[in-house]
């Protein structure tokens, strides 16, 4: 088992005729994931990687039964593509762009909401089932099976926690980056609630960053519906106030969505946090060894 | 992005938010002449993006003109909390009885735009929220729907206006949200929000904050970023398509991806060390983006060690490895670099540098830890003080300095 995406994922690529769709497309075909269709306005009728190209949201997912749509579409365009996959019902709608209008995601993320769909994103890596799916454009090498869930607002802090684990002989269950910006479809606690229901899933690793309260409204989910074992790392205890990094949402604004805030409020809820990735990564290892041996007895 | 008064005044009035009458003026002589169309008596305000004015002494009261220039005299040209005041605005003093707050804010845990309103305008808002919490009347609109005319009427209410006072006040709050999205806001503020003796509203001060994803959208906001609001180190990143803040520590750091930058910020701190800068080179940079950064961090003279850490997905190791490579070359590198590279093309990055002066460390840990090492010792073998050279530079003009932009937002 795992979370959002699996063998049965049936995946459309907005834009996939762009240079990013294109690379990215090849990319998830050769991870085994079932790109079934593309999306391109003016490319009906077209192939990308022997996918097929259709003109719109609603064709290609008519003609192909598509489940989930995966958007590399430039930051003006992306949030249309959003809409015209929630218009069409798309249960699954991942958006890997950057520098969408936060105002625009406010709107268009009530839209989303409004049609049952679940959007992952904007600014982020995507969806990693390891061995199975992978929808966005994680590093598929890093990635191998396993038991630990991951959800991160960081990409490469995904990658970087995803590729210890599997240097460790620990695999992951599915890997989320759920974006970097401060209104986004998905947030900690949709995933949390996922993972606890996930058989596959023992112990969850959890990579927050400064700005906003996520981690804070996580903190409290874990306390009272989590008994899954969580292991997290927050990034920006360094970070100068007032200042994005990065991130349009990793900023301290008025001394708020400080690493310390967030640390207190995780610890208080019984999550073990670490001081870097490193320990992160051995910490969770050492969690799922445990509990593995623990199964047995 | 956040904006100078004098400009977010000028906004909010074209939405009918009543502002006293004011000139914006860049010498004494200016400020002197609008201080006596005004009637002599006004308030001086130095104009810089940085919060808490009033306590740094930037904002000066004046009962003739020729104390507003007296007044403007002291604050043009001087620096507030490390930013330059080039303008004051002279505004007209109003009498006022009683000073209310009224701001809109993205609402990042509610998804939403919220509107707050308080009877205790005037002061740190923050510290109101901290101190008497129930102080702070709150609404959230809905944002396909928009802002409700009832919840207007609940924010007059909790701020105890009734009569023709709820109903202009319930105006101006209708007119500050239709501001908020037309202007791509991530903070609006008026504060104080005056109720003049005369009963009339009057807006004192004034915050706006925009959103830097917004701004290719709205070429008349994004004309009004002063350029002195940020080192010259960061516009030029910018330019380049790299993202870099200057700290004050010593080990610089060259990173992929906004959470690792983080991450190994952290990190050095972890192992005893200061980080000299935030730098994300982003997903798939190109060689020139990478020797572009390696000058920009590179520039600043506390640098005594660098740290490059790349987990390459889309961002190929070769390619920063080749840069670094090409910089020794050239010369441009003044300081020991230490280089941990994963991921994509890895190999052959670390082959590229096997042989070069650069030290390669398998993990991040082990990386911070020769950096912030390496960083020491190059400080203890050099005299004291910062390194003669190696400072780039990329524009004239005065420069802010970091610790000033803390104090900001304030």
């Amino acid at each position: 088992m795992s979370i959002l995406v699996g063998a049965n994922t049936r995946v459309l690529v907005q834009n996939i005729t762009g240079d990013e769709g294109r690379f990215h497309t090849r990319q998830m075909l050769a991870y085994g994931t079932k790109v079934v269709a593309g999306n391109a306005p003016g490319h009906g009728g077209q192939e990308v990687e022997g996918v097929p190209v259709f003109e719109s949201v609603r064709e290609a997912v008519e003609a192909t039964g598509a489940n989930a749509t995966v958007g590399f579409v430039p930051a003006r365009f992306a949030g249309d593509a959003i809409v015209e996959a929630a218009d069409n019902l798309v249960p699954l709608i991942v958006c890997i762009t950057e520098w969408i209008p936060v105002l625009d995601m406010v709107r268009i993320g009530a839209h989303v909401r409004s049609k049952g769909c679940r959007l992952v994103g904007p600014n982020c890596p995507g969806i990693m089932t390891p061995g199975c799916c992978k929808m966005g454009i994680l590093p598929g090498n890093i990635f191998t099976p396993g038991p630990v869930g991951i959800v991160s607002r960081s990409g490469t802090l995904t990658y970087e926690i995803a590729g210890a684990l599997t240097d460790l002989g620990v695999g992951q269950s599915t890997c989320v980056g759920i974006g970097g910006d401060p209104i986004i479809g998905t947030t900690f606690i949709d995933i949390l609630a996922l993972f606890e229901e996930d058989p596959q899933t023992e112990a969850i690793a959890l990579i927050g960053e400064i700005g906003g309260s996520d981690e804070e409204e996580a903190a409290a989910f874990i306390a009272t519906r989590v008994k899954k074992p969580v292991v997290a790392f927050i990034a920006g205890k360094t970070a100068p106030p007032d200042r994005r990094m990065g991130h349009a949402g990793a900023i301290v604004s008025g001394g708020r969505g400080t690493a310390a805030e967030k640390i207190a409020a995780l610890e208080r809820a019984g999550v073990t946090v670490c001081n870097s990735t490193d320990e992160t990564a051995e910490a969770v290892a050492a969690l799922v060894g445990k509990r593995n041996t623990g199964d047995r007895n | 992005m956040k904006t100078h008064e004098y400009h977010a005044r000028e906004i909010l009035k074209g939405y009918g938010i009543p502002f006293p009458p004011a000139g914006v003026a860049e010498t004494s002589d200016q400020a002197e002449a609008i201080a006596r169309e005004l009637g002599g008596k006004v308030v001086v305000k130095a104009q810089a993006l940085v919060g808490g004015r009033g306590k740094a002494g930037g904002i000066k009261r004046a009962g003739t003109p020729e104390e507003a220039r007296d007044a403007a005299a002291a604050l043009l040209g001087s620096s507030l909390k490390g930013h330059p005041v080039r303008k004051v605005l002279v505004a007209q003093v109003v009498p006022v009885s009683r000073e209310y707050y009224l701001g809109a804010v993205l609402d990042r845990s509610a998804k939403r735009v919220t509107l707050m309103a308080s009877a205790m305008g005037g002061v740190d808002i923050e510290e109101v929220a901290r101190t008497s919490p129930d102080a702070i009347a709150r609404v959230s609109a809905d944002p396909l729907l928009g802002l409700a005319d009832y919840q207007t009427r609940d924010l007059a209410r909790a701020a105890g206006l009734a009569g023709d006072q709820a109903t202009a006040f319930r105006s101006i709050t209708r007119a500050l949200y239709q501001a908020f999205f037309e202007c791509d806001c991530s903070l609006l503020e008026v504060n104080p929000l005056a109720l003049t003796e005369g009963g009339e509203f009057a807006a004192l001060d004034s915050k706006m904050v925009v959103d830097d994803n917004a701004l290719s959208r709205r070429p008349s906001l994004a004309a009004l970023l002063d350029p002195e609001a940020e080192e010259p180190a960061e516009t030029e990143a910018r330019r380049v398509g790299v993202s870099y803040i200057e700290l004050e520590g010593n080990v610089g750091c060259l990173v992929n991806g906004a959470g690792l930058a983080m991450a190994t910020m952290d990190v050095i701190k972890l192992y005893g060390g200061e980080p000299a800068n935030f730098l994300d080179i982003g997903g798939g940079a190109h060689i020139d983006q990478v020797r572009a950064a390696l000058r920009i961090l590179l520039h600043d003279p506390c640098v005594r060690a660098v740290l490059v850490n790349i987990f390459g997905g889309i961002t190929r190791c070769d390619v920063v490895a080749q840069a670094v490579v090409d910089a020794i070359a050239a010369g441009e590198v003044r300081v020991p670099v230490v280089a941990r590279l994963v991921g994509t093309n890895a190999a052959e990055g670390r082959r590229i540098l096997e042989g070069t002066e650069v030290v390669l460390a398998g993990t991040m840990t082990e990386a911070a830890q020769k950096a912030v090492a390496l960083a020491a010792a190059t400080a203890a073998g050099s005299a004291a003080g910062p390194a003669a050279t190696g400072s780039a530079g990329f524009a004239a003009g005065p420069t802010s300095s970091v610790a000033a932009g803390e104090e900001a937002g304030g």
